[in-house]
């Protein structure tokens, strides 16, 4: 069972806010004493799902979560937005596939660096992304 | 703006990122740096991500393009002095950084444009161009 320890929602709506994400994310990191490699590997994943937050959706809400499961401390992010919506998920998991001009390595790519990783989406409605990484 | 400056040395431009970077100043130093390739008719691009803790696809994408388009306006760049971290991330995000030299530090980064490039002596400079490695 995953106990969610702290909550901290940090607003996304310009692209400076990206910077700002990162910095709280890697306090919260540093805070539970994750290693330097974890770090990085959690914060260019969620930098992906940020710059892919602001680009289709107009921004939206990162939630930075400290989480428990028995000994194992790890944060849990969970991006929310109103934006359009993903039309085929199975496709956009796909390594290089973008509708947009990009490389189409953000979510495939941020789901191969971290230790869980959940999309959902509806069209029309707007699309969420949970992503977790443990410690150790 | 923020801009990130880039610096002249000889034939060589150099660019120190000292900042954390998101996508508009990453653009802005890309058009910036071929402006100033084409401008300063440099050989070489020296760029140092030492203090950069963050290289996600956008940015290594802007990386992979400052060397393309220096390439083609016949100048190399070397990336020195990347984090072990960021060079585990972006291998495992899918982002290989093909076709960019990259060295340890600033001195070998150095040390490898000379090499590609020649020195300024015109009679080597030719043959120079076609060292590989």
């Amino acid at each position: 069972m995953i106990i969610s320890l702290t909550k901290d929602p940090v607003t996304i709506q310009k692209e400076q806010d990206v910077v700002l994400f990162r910095n709280r994310l890697k306090e919260v990191a540093v805070k539970i004493k994750m290693g330097l490699l974890n770090q990085t590997r959690l914060i260019t994943a969620s930098s992906e799902i940020v710059r892919n937050m602001l680009r289709y959706a107009d921004g939206g809400v990162g939630l930075i979560e400290i989480v428990s499961r028995g000994r194992d401390n790890g944060i849990r992010l969970t991006f929310t937005d109103k934006g359009p919506g993903i039309a085929d998920l199975t496709l956009a998991m796909r390594d290089g596939y973008s509708t947009g001009k990009s490389l189409g390595l953000g979510l495939p790519g941020s789901k191969r660096l971290v230790d869980e990783f959940d999309i959902k989406s509806k069209l029309g409605e707007g699309t969420i992304v949970m992503m977790l990484k443990w410690t150790k | 703006m923020d801009r990130i400056p880039i610096l002249r040395m000889g034939s060589f431009l150099l660019v120190t990122i000292q900042v954390d970077l998101y996508d508009r100043l990453a653009l802005t130093l890309e058009a910036d740096l071929v402006q100033m390739v084409n401008k300063t008719q440099a050989r070489g691009v020296l760029i140092d991500i030492s203090a950069v803790s963050i290289v996600d696809s956008f940015m290594g994408r802007i990386i992979g393009n400052i060397a393309s388009m220096s390439k083609i306006l016949d100048a190399e760049t070397v990336v020195v002095g990347m984090q072990p971290a960021v060079a585990i991330t972006l291998i495992e995000l899918g982002l290989p950084l093909k076709g960019v030299h990259t060295a340890l530090d600033v001195e070998k980064g150095m040390r490898l444009l000379t090499e590609m490039i020649g020195t300024e002596q015109p009679e080597e400079s030719e043959d120079d161009d076609y060292i590989t490695d």
